[in-house]
């Protein structure tokens, strides 16, 4: 037998791996050496032995419900995408500019001048007096060391990013004097090329003051072109005949037209699959269309209550952002017919220009009433560096909320938006209108011959024809 | 390869030649003694083949990724173990949550690929679980007698004397005779025990340091303890009212809503208190916000025996006609009633991973139920009858017959005759608890408190997040938050709690006819058709009932001119083939002429 009186703890451990013989059978009873279950000084972190057998674990789904819920909850509360509003514009913004190198660096053109901002300071860094009336349209250099601009007295000019040193006058680098107003500007993603769109789609050698070739197709005006970020060489507009072209640079034509039944404001290239781009209607609707099938987009995104006015895609490429007559900001998946996000403020009004960060996480909105708003792209992300174990609750919440998605009441909280009474009003009509139009046509096709109403889907009833 | 670089390392290979590295091509004739020489080593390994060739296989998967390295590595030596690790089927089967179903079809390309990808994440979860439970720290007590011997004849004082001093110590008695009989509870972590004396004697203490928390006597009659959540508040149910006390033995409580109670349950993942009354109401204490969830009254007389599923929380009441009643606080009857006695019932316990439910009744019978499937498994006959049920972590049985305390082990498997421990109190038992995490039965009698020893009780290993009789206070507090931040709804009570996950495949129509009942109108049933009244005539019933044919079975019209279609092209094809048939087969004989 043991000598019972003398044994240590370190016995005890031993004894604890052999069982003990007793009468020729075998005993061992649980006993824990509690010094392998707790920390040994208080400078040590807690020990936390798991074991992660389901038997221990009860409850295991309704448990996951409930911290789905509790997520989906503070989700809603932590909502809060309005971040900074930069004023100090004296008419409406009208354009907005990325700096393709510096993320904390944005251009701004308004209805009077442009100004230069630092995001990080939120504070305005450089303001020059660009054109006489609107500046219609600015974009940086792919280097970064310089920027154009076109506006309403019919000029471009090139400036450099610098701010001249002291004493050093706010001149240009190069002023084009063009023939007719410029109403957007694009620049190549590799070559001293831009594109400019007014009357016609000039593209312009940064070196000479004349455009090296110039498109039109029948039309007087366009109002946006966008290089492709990928096939370079590739460039879509949107003219004010509805239609949206698509030109290839080194041909002499364009290459095909889409007629649409309102008119397109802007599109904007998808930048992870850029064969697809998505343009802003003025009926009230966004289209993605796939650059190869032009005969119907791929996919129509509703919401908005007023014509679109831009729309800009985030550098995955998942998702847009799109700005609207209505006062709201939506964001959409790329491939959702409905917006997963609406941002809006009392004092905002009709946006014009919208532009997504390079770091996806932050959207900028310039509206009527002479400012810029900063969003957040992800409303209830938290801003700054997380810890691993932030990190990891975030990322174990959002896989939480994406596998109860579909559950009533998660579902029901996670798409709860507040909007002001006039949207929420103009919403419900619409979707009253929409109905009342679809009941008329189930029962004129009801009462009609078979066949002579063919069923026309959504996707199609918005092209009125491609033209090659 | 081996071979070849050990008899290289022999050679003096100073001034010598190496031997150039081999080359793919030159290496059938060496890739075919390698496979030998592996198939070697799998037999010196005792693995079967065919785990063998699985682990090739995925090693042939994983080559890519290691460029070839799975089998040669710079060393010249080959891997005797290429790929990881193999996981034994029983330990991956213990993690194995539902069953795959099958992948949707290809043209659903991005739902297939999710459910690929959840798939393969839940495998690797899997996996990785199995291999963690391979390392768990603390393996299980046991209790084996010789062949010639029973284990039920060890004694407690033989067992004690055989362990070491700590475990030992776990087998003590409290004389308690002045206010007993006892009923007794351990906390959900085993550190802390409650006990109840009949004529009002209530003590908790930390039962291992055996530290008094408090001490008192409420004056009246205890009918039973029950600690809450956690060891700072526990219930009492005195004579008339519920009383809440926390550690220092303070009242906090007297809840007047819920009297006469006999008996309790604590569900501690909804924070429910279920107490069952002597006027025959089940009711519900949500100890978090302190309000009655529900209170059903059970038309079934006095309810005194009582247990909780912990798999899904359902409470079993026993009642004296015999039938055991499965209740939730969603419906106001009782899920399921079932008939286990002859006599009334004395005592219901359920195991732990909710499958088997054993009862004891006035008509000395322990019976064995699987409470899936609600089919006896097994029924023994106690001489005496078991008073009290307890069923441990690890599905050891204790039932008190009198004052003998038995432990049978296995008793849902093949049929035991004799018990597993067992242990003469002093007094007739009141209350028999498992105490969690530990091999200790803690016994309440007449004449005070036995807690004793039996190997194999408890879970070996606790998880720390969950329940950790090792917490310090600022752990328990860390837990507590986190616990009533996630506490379930009392509305998912239901018999399968991992309903919640499931597809809902009910169809559109049954939840039509659901809806249906409940609105008590047929929201999308098509309007009758009332003919428009027409004047000059045109409205005579005649006229009337034309315009109703025209429009009616509209609806069905379609159908029925396609099915008329379809019959009739089968017809036509049918009489077809036989033409065809009977051309092709029947060489026209002369006398087919005479066939009619």
């Amino acid at each position: 037998q043991h000598p019972v009186g003398e044994v240590t703890r370190k016995h005890m451990a031993v004894r604890n791996i052999l069982p003990c013989y007793i009468f020729g059978g075998r005993i061992k009873v649980l006993s824990r050496n509690p010094d392998d279950y707790v920390r040994e000084t208080k400078l040590d972190i807690q020990r936390v032995p798991r074991n992660y057998d389901p038997s221990l674990h009860p409850f295991e789904v309704p448990r996951e419900y409930t911290r789905a819920l509790n997520a989906t909850k503070l989700e809603r509360v932590f909502a809060k995408p309005f971040l900074a509003s930069l004023d100090g514009h004296r008419d409406g913004v009208n354009c907005m500019a990325k700096h393709p190198k510096s993320l904390s660096t944005m251009l701004s053109g308004s209805c009077d001048g442009e100004v230069v901002w630092n995001l990080t300071k939120r504070e305005c860094v450089r303001t020059l007096q660009a054109h006489e009336g609107f500046v219609r349209g600015m974009v940086v250099r792919f280097c970064g060391t310089s920027f154009f601009t076109v506006g309403d007295d019919k000029t471009i000019k090139q400036w450099k990013m610098e701010t001249p040193s002291y004493g050093e006058e706010e001149e240009p680098l190069n002023t084009i004097l063009g023939k007719s107003v410029f109403t957007s500007i694009d620049h190549h993603q590799k070559e001293g090329v831009f594109v400019t769109c007014g009357q016609q789609v000039d593209i312009w050698d940064e070196q000479r003051s004349s455009p090296i070739r110039s498109f039109s197709w029948g039309v007087d005006s366009f109002s946006c072109v966008r290089f492709n970020p990928v096939e370079t060489e590739l460039l879509a507009s949107c003219a004010s005949d509805r239609s949206i072209v698509l030109y290839d640079m080194r041909e002499a034509t364009p290459l095909k037209k889409v007629i649409m039944n309102m008119r397109s404001n802007t599109l904007c290239w998808n930048p992870m699959e850029a064969y697809n781009f998505t343009c802003s209607n003025e009926d009230y609707n966004l289209y993605t269309y796939d650059m190869r099938y032009l005969d119907k987009p791929f996919t129509v995104h509703m919401d908005h209550v007023s014509a679109v006015l831009d729309v800009d895609y985030s550098p995955t490429g998942k998702e847009f952002v799109s700005a609207s007559f209505d006062k709201t900001i939506r964001i959409f998946p790329k491939d959702s017919g409905h917006s997963r996000e609406v941002y809006h403020t009392k004092r905002m009004q009709h946006v014009i220009s919208i532009k997504w960060s390079s770091d996806n996480k932050y959207i900028l909105s310039a509206s009527d009433e002479m400012n810029i708003r900063l969003w957040k792209a992800n409303a209830a992300e938290k801003l700054g560096l997380l810890a691993p174990r932030e990190k990891a609750a975030v990322n174990y919440s959002q896989k939480l909320k994406e596998k109860f998605q579909h559950h009533p009441q998660i579902r029901r909280i996670s798409r709860h938006r507040h909007l002001p009474k006039s949207i929420y009003g103009q919403s419900k009509e619409l979707r009253v209108m929409k109905e009342a139009r679809r009941r008329k046509e189930r029962n004129v096709r009801k009462h009609s011959k078979p066949g002579s109403m063919p069923v026309v889907t959504e996707k199609e009833k918005h092209v009125v024809t491609v033209v090659n | 390869m081996a071979a070849s670089s050990e008899t290289m390392l022999k050679k003096p290979h100073v001034g010598k030649k190496r031997k150039p590295p081999t080359r793919y091509w030159e290496g059938t004739e060496e890739e075919g003694k390698n496979d030998g020489k592996k198939q070697k080593e799998g037999d010196n390994n005792e693995q079967t083949p065919q785990q063998n060739n699985t682990r090739t296989k995925k090693g042939g998967k994983r080559g890519g990724k290691r460029g070839g390295a799975g089998k040669k590595v710079i060393s010249g030596k080959s891997d005797p173990f290429p790929g990881s690790a193999p996981v034994p089927e029983e330990k991956l089967n213990k993690f194995k949550r539902g069953v795959k179903g099958e992948l949707p079809p290809r043209p659903q390309y991005k739902l297939r690929d999710v459910v690929i990808r959840s798939e393969a994440a839940s495998d690797l979860a899997q996996k990785q679980n199995a291999r963690y439970d391979l390392m768990l720290p603390e393996d299980a007590g046991f209790l084996e007698g010789d062949e010639d011997e029973d284990t039920c004849t060890i004694s407690q004082d033989d067992i004690v004397d055989a362990v070491d001093i700590t475990a030992g110590a776990k087998y003590f008695s409290l004389t308690l005779s002045q206010f007993g009989p006892y009923r007794l509870d351990y906390s959900k972590t085993g550190r802390h025990l409650l006990l109840g004396g009949r004529r009002g004697h209530v003590t908790c203490l930390d039962w291992q340091s055996k530290q008094l928390m408090c001490e008192m006597n409420v004056m009246e009659t205890v009918n039973d303890v029950k600690w809450l959540h956690s060891e700072a508040l526990f219930a009492v149910a005195q004579k008339k009212w519920l009383y809440i006390y926390d550690n220092k033995g303070i009242e906090l409580h007297c809840i007047r809503k819920f009297n006469d109670v006999l008996r309790m349950q604590f569900l501690p993942y909804h924070f429910l208190l279920a107490t069952a009354s002597a006027t025959g109401f089940l009711q519900y204490l949500d100890v978090s916000v302190g309000k009655e969830v529900v209170a059903i009254c059970t038309k079934a007389g006095r309810l005194d025996v009582m247990a909780h599923n912990p798999h899904n929380a359902i409470i079993h009441l026993g009642h004296s006609n015999g039938t055991v009643t499965l209740w939730t606080p969603n419906q106001r009857e009782p899920l399921v009633k079932m008939l286990c006695h002859q006599g009334g019932v004395r005592s219901v316990a359920v195991d732990k991973t909710g499958t088997y439910m054993v009862t004891s009744g006035m008509d000395k019978k322990l019976k064995v139920y699987d409470i899936r499937a609600y089919r006896p498994l097994q029924s023994y006959f106690l001489p005496a009858g078991a008073s009290c049920l307890s069923l441990s972590q690890r599905g050891l049985l204790s039932a008190a017959t009198g004052d003998i305390v038995q432990v049978y082990r296995d008793v849902w498997g093949i049929p035991v005759t004799k018990p597993y421990m067992a242990h003469r109190a002093k007094g007739s038992v009141w209350g028999v608890h498992f105490c969690p995490f530990e091999d200790v039965l803690g016994v309440g009698h007449g004449e005070g408190f036995t807690s004793m020893v039996v190997p194999g009780a408890g879970e070996p290993n606790f998880d720390g997040l969950d329940a950790n009789p090792y917490r310090s206070a600022k752990q328990r507090q860390e837990w507590e938050v986190k616990a009533l931040l996630e506490k379930i709804q009392p509305e998912l009570i239901g018999l399968d709690p991992s309903q919640l996950s499931q597809v809902d495949h009910s169809t559109w129509e049954q939840r039509h006819v659901d809806r249906v009942q409940v609105l008590g109108f047929d929201p999308l049933a098509k309007e009758k058709f009332t003919p428009r009244l027409k004047t000059k005539g045109r409205s005579s019933s005649g006229k009337v009932e034309k315009r109703k044919k025209q429009v009616a079975h509209e609806d069905q019209r379609d159908v029925i001119r396609q099915t008329v279609e379809d019959r009739m092209k089968i017809d036509k094809e049918r009489k077809e083939k036989e033409k065809k048939k009977a051309a092709a087969a029947g060489q026209k004989s002369a006398l087919d002429r005479f066939r009619k």
